[in-house]
């Protein structure tokens, strides 16, 4: 005797079990999970392109040095802007969640701002290191530099695009349940491209302008 | 026009992989021409290349597995009759094809055999034994298996236009650089790995968030089938190592495209960073492939024993601790780097202590038998003869593990047989265990039992007469990667392994025919009961194959061993009036397929720098996506009606079993 009648469960008991596990959360919960576990994978992606500029951050092979090359005063203001965008960004969420078309349009609209004006400085940094020679070529040290900032710069230009078409949608769909599921990763996303800022920040250009 | 592509990049001078090309294209044409012929391409379309069902997606990675194994073990036999043949002359094969030949293989297994082998039965199985009725992310997960398959095709691509990377399945700089390399082969390599990364991460991402949050009422974490609990450890080793994988391989994508100087000899490059790099991911992905491996051994062994498994949470400490150690050890793959005694020991003392957790699993599988009524079914066949060659592979591994011994074996055909015998002896005997154990879940039919022993016998001894040589000529100074050689004394050896090989092609051939043969006589094989080896988990407590829903009610789960208590409290109870309610369930959506589609336009466009091709790319896998986000309607529903008529006709027929059974 081998094989017997199973489904003997009973869908109706409940409250028996309390040492059990309730079963399958809400959608929101389970994408806000997933997105999380793909921010920290993302994480530790950077965190390769932070161990490849410790690790070389010395070799210049006679090039230019960090002190010589890095402009602090550009950097406040980019940090500024990235820092307000995520300010924007919360207002956004707050603004999704009352449900406010017009509050919502006008925080995204300066998130995306900020968010351009953060990529503006940061392109005329790298055209102008360029223009003095200071390219990624130049040497291993510069080769990390423009790799990890470039990296974290690529994910601001896909959050504005994403932003776009947040927005876009918000516009032809309204606060739809996915629709919004979808704004919090976004906002998961825009958030975490600010503690990668931030630790861009101290370890390339304050660490690298004090040497 | 078309970047660095010229009629030149076909190989028309080389006959093997331009006739190998050749007749692999026309056998596709030929499939497709039948495909569409016969009108199969609507069918196809709508049930299996749009589908976002977990089952169907794990079918198909598994599928994808089996044609790359094909390709990889062609390589594998081309090196084998290389070698055999290849004292003091060139043997059949010219140095830059037998260069290509032994890097593709490498990349091959791993990627695209091994990997999609198991993420393939954790995407059937998963969702099953946690009692619910989908993936976290059904589109998504249907996107991930799609992108592995571009990853795959383009690999293929390289055999006929232009060529593979020569570098090793690593392609470690310097040689891989620019400068020393040339050609688009190691951009094949680079371009074809990044896309299916993508792939991995995501499936990842996906079976992580299932098992950390989807799971049926009762189904806490100390109740989960072991395979759930690998599944978990196995993923979460995929989210934090493919990452690393990735920026490592951007790197030297910036330093081949744009000139960076990461790892280059010039400029302050540091070649040894790369090995650090992709070493920390290498050695966790050893472990992302063997620990399902494991998983699938322990139901099986619980289950052809008829007891619960030995030890339940020691088995789930070893895997959590071997999640973590696997990270602690990579660098035992370079201690000929010359870091130190200091760094050395160290990492040769974690390489040993990662051995203890494995060896706990072992005992646990002996004592799960011992006192057991054991069957000795396919499954459980494939696990015996992983105990004992795991066990081989696993010694030699903490001999290499000495740094002393290391200085010695490093690099030598030693290593390449403690490999093989890890990976064949414990993730390709437990994916085929996994496949022939739940082949009847996905198909409604067993695999005929007969040729199923056949091709264990020959995969066991084809694998010892190959790879126990190779241990030998190790010993006796024989490196890895060699097109010719001059050493008499190592003759014999590779004469043997190359026997070994025809074995395993014999093994490989018993397959194919059994496979054949069960679809033939399906009908004796049918399994109408959902459970044909009176199993323990709830995988087994649906029909087989399983409805679109896979359970007409949630289970609800009172303890470990779920499906057996349920069984058990049926016999006494007798079954009880069940609530159908309408289900709803995602529908399916073409954007994994045509997301890939742009993926393989752009990945071949980067190869060859055709620019215009790469945006068009970019922009195509960019509107997918948007399109996939405008849809309204994303779920359809299932009427309770439809859910009883299926439920009721796998009750009845496990109920006629009963009886027949109760009769006998």
């Amino acid at each position: 005797m081998s094989i017997a009648v199973a489904h003997g469960y009973d869908a109706q008991v409940i409250g028996l079990e309390d040492a059990g596990h309730a079963g399958p959360p809400s959608k929101r919960i389970i994408t806000g999970y997933g997105f999380w576990i793909f921010l920290l994978s993302d994480i530790v992606m950077f965190s390769c392109f932070f161990a490849a500029y410790a690790v070389l951050s010395g070799q210049t092979a006679g090039g230019p040095t960090g002190p010589e090359l890095f402009n602090l005063r550009n950097v406040a203001i980019e940090t500024a802007f990235l820092l307000l965008s995520s300010f924007a960004c919360g207002m956004a969420s707050i603004a999704a969640e009352v449900r406010s078309h017009l509050w919502f349009y006008i925080a995204m609209a300066v998130t995306c701002l900020l968010g351009l004006g953060f990529l503006v400085i940061e392109f005329r940094e790298f055209a102008d290191l360029i223009a003095r020679g200071a390219g990624p070529s130049r040497s291993a040290f510069l080769s990390a530099f423009f790799a990890l900032v470039g990296c974290h710069g690529l994910h601001v230009s896909a959050g504005i695009l994403w932003l776009l078409t947040m927005m876009a949608q918000v516009f032809a769909k309204s606060f739809r349940a996915d629709i919004l599921r979808r704004f919090l990763c976004f906002a998961l996303f825009w958030h975490a491209l600010d503690i990668v800022w931030v630790a861009i920040f101290s370890v390339v250009y304050l660490l690298g302008s004090a040497a | 026009m078309l970047g660095k592509l010229t009629w030149a990049a076909i190989p028309f001078d080389q006959p093997i992989p331009l006739v190998a090309g050749a007749v692999v294209l026309v056998l596709l044409l030929a499939v497709l021409v039948w495909i569409v012929v016969a009108g199969h391409l609507p069918y196809l379309w709508r049930e299996w290349i749009t589908s976002v069902d977990h089952k169907r997606i794990g079918v198909m990675y598994v599928l994808l597995a089996s044609v790359m194994l094909l390709r990889g073990f062609s390589d594998a036999i081309m090196m084998r009759a290389q070698q055999a043949v290849a004292f003091q002359s060139n043997g059949f094969l010219p140095p830059e094809h037998y260069n290509q030949i032994f890097s593709a293989h490498g990349t091959i297994m791993i990627f695209f055999v091994a990997m999609p082998f198991v993420i393939g039965l954790m995407n059937l199985v998963v969702p099953l034994q946690l009692g619910v009725r989908d993936v976290a992310f059904p589109t998504l997960n249907s996107v991930g298996f799609w992108l592995t398959a571009t990853g795959a095709l383009l690999v293929n691509v390289s055999l006929v236009v232009g060529e593979f990377a020569r570098t090793g399945w690593l392609p470690y700089p310097p040689l891989s650089e620019l400068t020393y390399s040339p050609g688009v082969g190691v951009d094949y390599y680079l371009w074809s790995l990044m896309i299916s990364g993508v792939g991995t991460l995501v499936a990842g991402i996906n079976l992580v968030t299932t098992v950390l949050k989807i799971r049926t009422k009762g189904m806490s974490y100390m109740r989960m089938p072991i395979f759930c609990w690998t599944t978990l450890a196995s993923n979460l080793l995929i989210i934090s190592a493919f990452p690393i994988l990735t920026a490592t391989l951007a790197m030297l994508i910036l330093d081949r495209y744009l000139g960076f100087h990461f790892f280059t000899n010039e400029g302050g490059g540091n070649v040894m960073m790369f090995m650090n790099l992709i070493w920390a991911w290498g050695h966790p992905e050893v472990y992302i492939l063997v620990l399902p491996a494991f998983g699938i051994y322990s139901e099986v062994v619980s289950t052809f024993s008829g007891k619960p498994l030995f030890g339940y949470r020691s088995m789930v400490l070893a895997t959590m601790a071997i999640c973590v150690i696997s990270f602690t050890v990579w660098l035992h793959h370079f201690f000929t780097m010359g870091a130190g005694p200091d760094v050395n020991a160290i990492f040769g003392i974690a390489s040993m202590i990662i051995a203890v957790p494995t060896g706990v699993k072992i005992y646990n599988w002996l004592f799960t038998m011992f006192g057991g009524r054991i069957r000795f079914a396919t499954p459980m066949m494939w696990s015996i003869g992983f105990m004992v060659t795991f066990i081989i592979g696993g010694l030699t591994g903490v001999l290499v593990a000495v740094p002393p011994a290391d200085f010695l074996l490093h690099n030598s055909l030693f290593l390449v047989a403690h490999f093989h015998n890890v990976i064949i002896g414990g993730v390709l005997f437990g994916a085929f265990a996994g496949y022939t154990y739940w082949f009847p879940k996905a198909f409604g039919f067993r695999l005929q039992e007969g040729w199923g022993i056949a091709a264990f016998w020959f995969w066991l001894i084809g694998f010892y007469v190959a790879f126990m040589p190779l241990y030998a000529v190790g010993f006796l100074g024989m490196t890895r990667r060699m097109q010719h050689f001059d050493v008499p004394e190592w003759r014999p050896w590779l004469a043997v392994a190359s026997v070994g090989a025809g074995l395993i092609l014999t093994g490989i051939i018993c397959q194919i025919v059994q496979l054949v043969v069960s679809i033939r006589h399906r009908a004796e094989l049918r399994d109408l009961t959902g459970d044909p080896w009176d199993g323990r988990s709830l995988e087994w407590a649906t029909a087989s194959p399983p409805p679109a829903f896979n359970f007409a009610v949630m289970p609800d789960v009172t303890g470990g061993d779920a499906y057996w208590a349920m069984k058990q409290r049926a016999r006494e109870e007798g079954a009880k009036e069940v609530d159908y309610q309408p289900i709803e369930m995602p529908r399916n959506s073409p954007t994994g397929f045509v997301c890939a589609f742009f993926a393989t336009v752009l990945g071949f466009a980067l190869i060859w720098h055709i620019w215009w091709m790469v945006i068009a790319g970019l922009v195509g896998a960019y509107t997918t996506f948007v399109v996939f986000a405008w849809r309204d309607h994303d779920e359809y529903e299932i009427p309770a009606e439809e859910v009883a008529r299926l439920d009721r006709e796998n009750l009845a027929a496990r109920r006629g079993l009963v009886t027949a059974a109760g009769g006998a």
